[in-house]
């Protein structure tokens, strides 16, 4: 049985912000159902009981002084904004007038 | 000196060279950016090279070189993922083409302040997924290594491997999440380290999957392969991952001799895929230490044939997250805007545009794992069986000092032949993919080639931050082989 159809794939292509239609729709369901099918395996592993893990090293809470220091240019980081007004990075209206 | 001659030394070598006063660094930058020049466009190692605007940049780098660093006029070829101020960064990747960012990574920092010069754009897989340099969004990078050029790099880190290995780089950095490091060493038949999780700050790498990715040195040998290391490992304040732990004198262990130290073996899974070739080469690699007073023992990963599913659960659930960012608005590429274009379509046609199709596919792979109703039987199962693999490397490294076994299944294969099957090419990382799950340092180092001459490398596993046992065992092998 199929875990991802075109149906669910469109779903999901929307969270993602990705466009996909028509052929490429139907072809990366495919690949992705292959590859969710052989993820199945993880199914049949025995984990009651045990602890997941998100991270390897027994580090928590790091923290540094908070104490301002260098920092970059607002020049320097509007600048690479594809679009700008100085000093705003603009974007396509996002209210209805 | 013949064309190329310098180009083809190791950092040691070079080092000693220029100590002595016998070549000056402008002597080997201009041997290596010739030779650059010559080669490159054959095997594409680089992207978008200017050997010009290269050259007085790094003549102008040369100047600020401080000149007792332990890297002084050295040559270090950067993998197009990890952030050099006012150069380019595009992760190989048409949403980030143009950008340029406004600081240096911490390794390129702790490059500098030895007095290394840094080469940028190495090729790679576009953000760093996959296993040939093929989905590159500015076409492959080929294997030097291959007669006809007919073989792939391998990758992520294809561009910088390849470098190392065509004599196009002194020694290189990459990027290593799930073997992208180690895989293109072993195709293109040099040394390549992932270190510990932890040991190298991620500042300014262009994050793939947060909890795997770790940068690491591509060289020609184990030598330089610890001093690499040496310069670019220890704690960062602006990567809160980065250890807390001292960095040893790898240089000074690499001498020490392995006598006494034990291997562990592992049973393989997918021992159907694993080549023949290489499976007598790392047996030998095993009798050549076993020669050297290295004890060997079994030990059992009895998780690690999960190692691939769980990969590709984790890591693109971490993807989908971390290339969320790429929307067009602050940075790197932007579909046009139009009249009657919402801010949605903006998003939705920079991404579709700007990403190629692996890139993709592991977004909405991850966005899948981690969407509701799915979360637990994937991404939380996930984390769990990882925590088995994990206890499988605790578990080993109790009984041995370091674990051996192949680097990938088989030699280089050919370009295309793995490109349809997305599956297929996940697969032809089986043996790296553990290193990054638990987060133990793995060294990729040549053992052999194939009948038709194709490089073949091993794979050396230690505790994490036991860096130095890996360069021990694999200087001592280098020097053994070359008899």
């Amino acid at each position: 049985m199929a875990v991802v159809t075109p149906d669910i794939l469109r779903q999901v292509a929307s969270l993602a912000r990705l466009r996909l239609e028509g052929p490429a729709l139907a072809q990366f369901a495919a690949q992705l159902d292959e590859i969710l099918q052989y993820v199945q395996q993880l199914q049949a592993v025995e984990t009651s009981g045990v602890e997941p893990t998100s991270h390897v090293l027994p580090l928590s809470n790091v923290l540094r002084k908070d104490e301002p220091g260098a920092c970059l240019s607002q020049e320097a980081v509007l600048g690479l904004a594809p679009a700008q007004q100085r000093p705003f990075v603009t974007v396509p209206k996002v209210l209805e007038t | 000196m013949a064309s190329g001659a310098l180009a083809g030394k190791t950092i040691h070598e070079l080092r000693a060279l220029i100590a002595q006063g016998a070549i000056s660094p402008a002597d080997l930058l201009d041997d290596l950016l010739a030779r650059i020049e010559r080669i490159n466009p054959s095997v594409h190692a680089y992207l978008d090279i200017d050997p010009e605007r290269l050259r007085q940049e790094a003549e102008a780098q040369l100047r600020a070189a401080p000149r007792g660093g332990r890297l002084y006029g050295i040559p270090v070829t950067i993998k197009d993922n990890i952030c050099v101020r006012g150069e380019e960064t595009s992760c190989a990747s048409r949403i980030l083409q143009g950008f340029r960012p406004p600081y240096d990574a911490t390794v390129i920092e702790r490059l500098r302040r030895e007095g290394a010069l840094i080469l940028p754009r190495a090729n790679m897989d576009e953000f760093a997924f996959g296993s040939s340099t093929e989905n590159s969004a500015f076409g492959p990078t080929r294997n030097p290594r291959a007669k006809d050029l007919d073989r792939v790099p391998g990758g992520s880190s294809g561009g910088s491997a390849a470098a190392v290995a065509a004599d196009l780089a002194i020694a290189a950095l990459g990027s290593d999440t799930g073997g992208s490091i180690r895989q293109p060493a072993s195709f293109c038949g040099i040394v390549g380290l992932k270190p510990t999780y932890g040991r190298v700050s991620r500042y300014g790498l262009v994050a793939f999957a947060s909890s795997l990715d770790q940068i690491g040195p591509l060289t020609k040998d184990a030598e330089d392969a610890a001093i690499l290391l040496s310069v670019i490992a220890g704690q960062d304040p602006r990567d809160s991952t980065s250890a807390p732990v001292e960095v040893p004198d790898y240089v000074a262990w690499l001498k020490a001799s392995p006598k006494g130290l034990t291997i562990g073996i592992p049973a393989l899974p997918g021992a159907e895929g694993l080549s023949q070739d290489v499976r007598a080469a790392v047996d030998q690699a095993l009798e050549a230490f076993r020669s050297l007073g290295v004890k060997t023992v079994p030990v059992e990963l009895s998780h690690i044939d999960k190692a691939i599913a769980t990969y590709y659960i984790i890591a693109t659930a971490e993807a989908s997250s971390n290339l969320a960012r790429y929307d067009g608005v602050q940075y790197g590429f932007r579909a046009a805007d139009g009249a009657g274009r919402s801010l949605l379509d903006t998003y939705l046609d920079t991404r579709s545009q700007g990403f190629g199709a692996e890139a993709k596919r592991r977004i909405l792979l991850g966005t899948y794992v981690l969407s509701q109703g799915y979360y637990d039987a994937y991404y939380l199962k996930g984390m769990r069986v990882r925590t088995l693999i994990k206890r499988d490397f605790d578990e080993a490294f109790t009984r041995c000092d370091a674990i051996v076994m192949p680097t990938a299944p088989t030699p280089a294969f050919r370009l295309g032949e793995k490109l349809s099957d997305p599956l297929e090419m996940y697969l032809s990382d089986i043996y790296t993919i553990s290193a990054n799950l638990a987060g133990v340092p793995a060294l990729s180092v040549p053992c052999g080639a194939s009948p038709d001459g194709l490089p073949i490398g091993m794979q050396l596993l230690a505790a994490p931050f036991r860096e130095e046992v890996l360069f021990r065992m694999a200087h001592a092998y280098e020097q053994a082989r070359r008899g």
